[in-house]
């Protein structure tokens, strides 16, 4: 017998194991409690408080940050500040058993910024593969889907996961996206093909190569800049002993390299790869998380090293609880302390005048202490110290002080 | 694992250490002399307002949107002047097609300035075949206001082109063409021709006319002073304010002057006494004094800038074969040694010195300096070692 494309597609069903779950959650729409041994980072626009309307289908919540902080670069303060970062809205809608829709609504300091960073459909077709389409997050990394304030002990988003990698970074797109279990053994993909990066990424005021400015583009929801998808793939696995383990990359074609059939430059790439893992410790309970990613950009070599082919960093957070009991009526109440350790190289490589390295990095130690009434309530004291150069690595600014702050889920 | 929890607990123990022994003890501001940044002495409040602008001017990057390019050298004025000090290899310019006073013979090929970067899609410049050329490293761009209200009658007291005083320094000005939106009020003109007192030959006049050819030549912005593209070489609408540049042009203007450390320190004091015992002082001046200027703070003060700001023979070993104004190819002009000492601070730690930065460190350019500058030269290295390291650590105090 011939074997056919409409014959594989039929055969998907049965290629995968009998104990495969459901992917999209039916329990969306209740409050749930957070159970970090069932689900993978993938998963974190589904384990989001939220509150049902009445008996409608609909569920709604978000979360809240605001904060005070006092800062200062090389000894010099802006003073006082009170900030209220974001405040986040979810909508979802169980349109049916398998059809699900997801948004989120983000209002950034005070509104002036409003963008819907998510707004998708998702079709369970089988636990192994789900469509979804709309405004996807690219999931590259493990911050850029699981980027909650609520979920996290700094104020504070990670450097890499905002200045290197564009933080909350959602395109119009679709793709497919599944997982499945075998004992302590979770196994979860992603494939979506989206918007993408544009020039802004090489020619912007930040005076390096800088992934997030694509993120001001406006246009990219509607238009690709270069007319070419970005395809962004992220594999995890869990083990409920272990924990997880996330491979992803995020790559494509940035610039304009024609416009009315005429071809203005060669197709320049971007291409991101990045680690990331998550795990508890046993018995003392530690949390650790942490992201790397490797970025290559195809800059122009008439262009200026100012805008460098590669960058690298990440975070590492540790987290350790270190009183859990009732505290001030909070059953289950939880005082953590914490530290984050960051680092990001936005130009990697050396001068061709000189042969000397190219600085532009930044590196930063973040301890914290913070107090969980509610595993949906944080507050948070952060330090900061904070050392940055400049491209020719000279003494470096350096930045520290505190921020107090308070987020939760609503 | 249990090497991995000895290093979650170390790391927790230590981060909640710092917490504590942190929490009001920020990082101190930087003394005065550390640093170059920082005003002039006596600034109005409104003065005080409109530094703060030059300065936020002097820090914007441009792109294609803003009027980079479509060739250029650097995004930004600070992309050269870190800190506000010297500049790095990376960011040196060429400056090529002039090799005597008949002025530049390249200017519709691209000159004076070659353009070494392009946005995508464009192509650099190429130095023009038969076109000679020299690199210029950006210099420090700090207590230049001082430098621009010396009268032109101080600075040509000091020259000295028959050498009549028979020291074997022969300083002369460079006297240079002005453009049309200068005032001249007040300037000595010789010919048509003006004092310069900027860049490496002296061939800029004051500060506006310095920022405006930065713009212009380094970055590719066109303004109302100076509409011509560097690329399309054709007129095109301003691409910065000018109320922007003339902002810039004060936040230059009132940036104060390095501020001499150690000064007390004996070593110092006694290089200070052999710097001037083996003439260096014949060409750097240690003291200038400006005349009359609207801003107070610059009005008729002494300052130290170690430049008698005129041209000398450097000798044959610094004669690139390209020159500016009136200057012969091989005559600088005399760079100000204020700021020295935080030049490293600037250059990414390593020291870049003399016009192009072929000098690595102090000692290796006085070793590069020839002509007028010979005798004080050879009298350095004939210097006991102890002398030798007093005049360094001298130089590095500045």
């Amino acid at each position: 017998m011939r074997l056919t494309f409409t014959h594989l597609l039929a055969a998907i069903p049965f290629l995968f194991h009998i104990n495969a779950k459901a992917q999209i959650d039916p329990s969306l729409l209740k409050r749930i409690p957070k159970d970090t041994l069932k689900t993978l980072n993938m998963d974190a626009v589904y384990t989001r408080p939220a509150l049902n309307i009445n008996k409608t289908p609909i569920a709604i919540g978000g979360y809240l940050e605001a904060n005070w902080q006092h800062l200062t670069t090389d000894g010099i303060s802006e003073g006082h500040q009170f900030q209220a970062r974001r405040l986040s809205v979810f909508m979802s809608s169980a349109i049916s058993k398998r059809v699900k829709f997801l948004s989120e609504i983000e209002f950034e300091d005070g509104g002036k910024e409003i963008a819907v960073e998510f707004a998708s459909v998702d079709v369970e077709f089988h636990p192994l593969v789900n469509f979804r389409a709309g405004i996807i997050l690219n999931p590259i990394g493990s911050f850029n889907q699981n980027h909650d304030g609520p979920k996290w002990e700094f104020t504070d988003r990670p450097i890499s996961a905002t200045q290197m990698l564009p933080g909350t970074f959602s395109n119009a797109g679709a793709g497919l996206f599944g997982k499945k279990y075998h004992k302590d053994w979770m196994v979860g993909y992603e494939a979506y093909l989206s918007g993408s990066f544009d020039n802004s990424i090489i020619e912007n005021t930040e005076n390096k190569t800088f992934l997030p400015a694509a993120k001001e583009n406006p246009e990219r929801f509607e238009e690709i800049n270069s007319g070419e998808p970005l395809f962004t793939g992220k594999l995890a696995v869990r083990n409920t002993k272990i924990g997880e383990l996330g491979i992803s990359y995020m790559g494509g074609i940035y610039n304009k390299f024609q416009e009315d059939g005429i071809i203005l430059d060669k197709k320049r790439r971007v291409s991101v790869f990045a680690l990331d893992f998550n795990t508890t410790l046993p018995k003392i309970k530690t949390f650790i998380t942490t992201e790397f990613a490797w970025i290559k950009v195809d800059v122009p070599s008439t262009y200026t090293q100012q805008f460098g082919n590669k960058q690298y960093g990440g975070f590492i957070d540790i987290v350790q609880p270190v009183v859990r009991q009732t505290i001030l009526g909070w059953d289950n109440a939880v005082l953590n302390v914490a530290c984050r350790l960051e680092y990001v190289d936005w130009n990697v490589g050396k001068f061709a005048e000189t042969g000397g390295n190219i600085g532009e990095d930044i590196w930063s130690i973040m301890p914290a202490i913070s107090f969980r009434p509610t595993a949906q309530t944080v507050f948070r004291l952060n330090y900061r110290f904070q050392k940055q150069r400049d491209i020719f690595g000279n003494p470096p600014a350096i930045t520290d002080g505190f921020n107090l702050g308070i987020s939760t889920y609503f | 694992m249990k090497i991995l929890k000895s290093i979650v607990y170390i790391t927790l123990i230590l981060s909640v250490g710092l917490l504590v022994s942190c929490e009001p003890s920020y990082v101190d501001v930087p003394n005065d002399d550390e640093i170059l940044d920082g005003t002039i002495e006596g600034l109005s409040p409104e003065e005080l307002a409109r530094f703060l602008k030059g300065d936020a001017a002097f820090n914007e990057v441009f792109t294609r949107e803003t009027g980079l390019g479509s060739t250029f050298v650097s995004t930004s004025c600070i992309s050269c002047h870190a800190g506000d000090g010297k500049g790095h290899p990376f960011t040196t310019l060429t400056r090529f097609g002039q090799i005597d006073e008949r002025g530049n013979l390249f200017l519709d090929q691209g000159g004076p300035q070659l353009q070494n970067k392009a946005l995508p899609g464009f192509l650099p410049e190429q130095i023009p075949s038969g076109a000679t050329f020299s690199k210029f490293m950006p210099p420090a761009n700090t207590g230049l206001g001082f430098v621009q209200y010396v009268t032109d009658a101080t600075i040509l007291a000091m020259a000295d082109p028959n050498d009549l005083n028979g020291d074997g320094i022969s300083g002369v000005p460079n006297w240079v063409s002005m453009p049309s939106y200068i005032d001249d009020t007040g300037a000595v003109s010789q010919g048509g021709r003006y004092v310069g007192r900027f860049g490496k030959k002296g061939a800029a006049f004051n500060l506006l006319h310095q920022t405006v050819n930065a713009y212009n030549q380094d970055m590719g912005i066109t303004s109302m002073y100076n509409p011509i593209d560097v690329y399309t070489h054709e007129e095109i609408d301003p691409e910065i304010a000018t109320s922007k540049v003339n902002d810039v042009v004060f936040y230059l203007k009132t940036l104060k002057a390095p501020v001499q450390r150690n000064q007390n320190d004996a070593e110092v004091i006694r290089g200070k006494a052999v710097f001037s015992q083996i003439n260096c002082a014949g060409c750097h001046t240690p003291q200038l004094s400006t005349g009359y200027s609207p801003i107070s703070g610059l009005s008729f003060k002494t300052f130290s800038p170690y430049s008698d700001l005129l041209l000398h023979d450097m000798g044959s070993g610094l004669d690139d074969g390209y020159t500016e104004g009136i200057a012969k190819t091989y005559e600088w002009k005399t760079p100000p040694l204020w700021g020295l000492g935080l030049s490293e601070n600037s250059q990414g730690g390593n020291y870049f010195l003399l016009h192009d930065g072929r000098a690595r460190s102090i000692e290796e350019a006085i070793s590069m300096h020839g002509g007028e500058a010979t005798n004080s030269r050879t009298a350095f290295n004939n210097l006991s070692q102890s002398d030798k390291n007093a005049v360094i650590k001298f130089l590095k105090s500045l």
